[in-house]
């Protein structure tokens, strides 16, 4: 029961005439909204966001080319290693090379036979670690040019492993899309659920409505005067619901990517929203807004046409 | 309207309701501009229906309708809206905005024809305390008695001063001293030339205008359009 102060009463005058109050949220509607809402945001953030990572680590990876030197004498390795790195870097197309230093192999490695077993740091005859070049090409790798690095390499280092970066991500990638596809579908699901449930809620709100719109239509309101009032009354209720959905979904999002972000794991990086994607979420709750007005006012005419 | 003061005119009309049998049949009369009506008849005689011809909730099934010289069965839908405001309703059932009080249902006509709020808050404010409810303007009609949602009812009917109040059973719900000041109230904008219609079936009410003139509904027929059942008789001039 809302009956609206005189404050707002005075606010409302100066031309722009209020039929009906505004903004009361009416029945679980705007509860269903606001969940429909929060979960369609959070599958898009979600397939965005693989969409992110997906495009970002191909840019990367497809330029990528893995120059590994297996040679169990350390000294012999580093000398392949220079003499490699010195006939790549000469031949067209390549936008940048670079050595993956030891700290970085140990690194890597540390995860699964702990520290110092490269022999560097014990002063100990370790397990022999290969060498890793990282080359950058202007393109993406072709089987041609892959030819071309292994031919160039083998002249200096015989015993030398080319490989391109996108070959052995190749299943990672795959999943990746599949995940993508995945989301995208949720989201077109859960986009019909919300029009759905927008446009019950847009009839339950006519429901309980009615009695006020045969009133404004007895005392001479015409077609638009009713329709806007009702439209405006869903709209609001929408509206609530949508931005009470969009915070659901931005608390949830944020802590998912302080999560992620907190393992630090390359690809995951990538996976960060980009301006127009939080423009995509914020969408949203729009289009749901826009869509149940519009649901509103199709409705009402459709009724009010049947009244004289 | 036309020069011979006619504001109302049914030809032959009947309405039917799906495809029930006519609840009115071969409806012919004219009602003149600036006189005041009552209409009366049994339970179930047609006096709502009549009425919602008058404020243009219905259609009729078949004949001929002209309000204020213009023929309302080829007005186009679009038209109707200007038309219905020149007609003030009190409902049966009063059909009160129920979540909106008093004084915004009261209001509601002015805003539907777009009055600015500085306008109609005086107006609002004064048929309020006539008609009792000056203390009550802000109370959401549930909360009102039967009676008071009756004079909210006809406030918001008076309100936009139409050139014709029609009335359904107003003073079903009063006590006879608030019906008599109701009475008053209808006769007093009558004098100040609204034509008046006014359905009820106490027969009390209607000595309490001596000047009115009489229609009785029976079985959906009109059986005495003419005045002769007035109360005291006298010739519709
Ligand atoms: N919407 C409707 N659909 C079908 N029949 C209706 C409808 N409204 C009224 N009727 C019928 O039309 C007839 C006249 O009804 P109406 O309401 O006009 O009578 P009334 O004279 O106003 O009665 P009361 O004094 O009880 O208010 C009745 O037989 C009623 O059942
Ligand atoms: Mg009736």
């Amino acid at each position: 029961m809302t009956v609206r102060p005189g404050w707002m009463r005075r606010l409302a005058g100066s031309g722009r005439v209020e039929l009906i109050p505004q903004g009361r949220m009416s029945g679980p509607m705007p509860w269903v909204i606001a969940i429909m809402v929060a979960m369609t945001a959070i599958a898009l953030a979600a397939g965005l966001a693989l969409g992110n990572a997906v495009s970002a680590a191909r840019a990367e990876i497809e330029g990528g080319v893995t120059v590994q030197i297996i040679e169990p004498r350390p000294e012999v390795r580093a000398e392949q290693a220079a003499l490699a790195i010195r006939a790549i870097e000469t031949m067209p197309g390549v936008a940048g090379i670079r050595q993956v230093p030891q700290a970085e192999l140990d690194a890597l490695i540390e995860p699964w036979l702990g520290t110092g077993v490269t022999g560097a740091a014990a002063g100990m005859p370790g397990i022999p670690v290969p060498s890793l070049i990282d080359v950058r090409l202007e393109g993406a790798v072709t089987p041609a040019k892959l030819a071309q690095i292994a031919q160039r390499v083998e002249q200096v280092a015989p015993s030398a492993r080319v490989d391109a970066q996108s070959n052995w991500l190749k299943p990672v990638f795959e999943a990746m899309l599949s995940l993508q596809v995945l989301a995208m579908v949720v989201v077109a699901l859960l986009a019909v659920a919300l029009a759905a449930a927008v446009l019950l809620a847009a009839r339950s709100a006519l429901g309980t409505n009615r009695n006020t719109i045969e009133i404004v239509h007895l005392l001479g309101g015409t077609d638009a005067q009713v329709a806007r009032v009702f439209q405006r009354s869903i709209g609001y209720d929408a509206a609530g619901g949508g931005a009470v959905g969009l915070a659901l979904a931005l608390v949830v999002v944020l802590a998912l990517g302080r999560r992620f972000e907190g393992l630090g794991a390359g690809l995951v990086d990538y996976g960060a929203l980009l301006w127009s994607d939080w423009l995509w979420l914020a969408a949203v709750p729009v289009l749901a807004t826009l869509l149940a007005m519009l649901t509103a006012r199709l409705t009402v005419l459709h009724v009010l046409r049947k009244m004289l | 309207m036309t020069a011979d003061g006619e504001i109302i005119h049914f030809d032959n009309v009947g309405l039917r309701y799906g495809t029930d049998r006519e609840v009115l049949s071969d409806l012919t009369f004219t009602l003149h501009a600036g006189r005041f009506y009552f209409l009366t008849g049994a339970s179930g005689a047609g006096k709502t229906s009549l009425l919602r011809l008058l404020y243009l909730a219905q259609r009729p099934s078949r004949g001929g309708i002209r309000m204020f010289g213009t023929d309302v069965i080829t007005l186009p839908r679009a038209e109707l809206p200007v038309m219905r405001r020149r007609v003030g309703v009190v409902f049966q059932d009063f059909r009160l905005v129920d979540h909106l009080s008093a004084y915004d249902n009261v209001a509601l006509p002015l805003r539907v024809a777009g009055h600015s709020e500085q306008d109609l808050a005086g107006p609002v404010r004064d048929i309020l305390e006539w008609v009792g409810l000056a203390d009550r303007m802000d109370a959401p009609p549930a909360t009102l008695s039967g009676g008071e949602q009756q004079r909210v009812a006809i406030a918001r009917a008076v309100i936009a001063r139409p050139a014709m109040l029609v009335a359904d059973e107003p003073t079903g719900n009063v006590d006879t001293d608030m019906a008599a000041k109701l009475i008053r109230l209808f006769d007093m904008l009558n004098r100040q030339g609204t034509t008046v219609v006014v359905a009820t079936h106490d027969l009390d009410l209607l000595r309490k205008v001596p000047d009115s003139l009489i229609m009785r509904l029976d079985k959906g027929r009109l059986s005495d359009p003419t005045g002769a059942l007035r109360y005291p008789p006298r010739k519709l001039t």
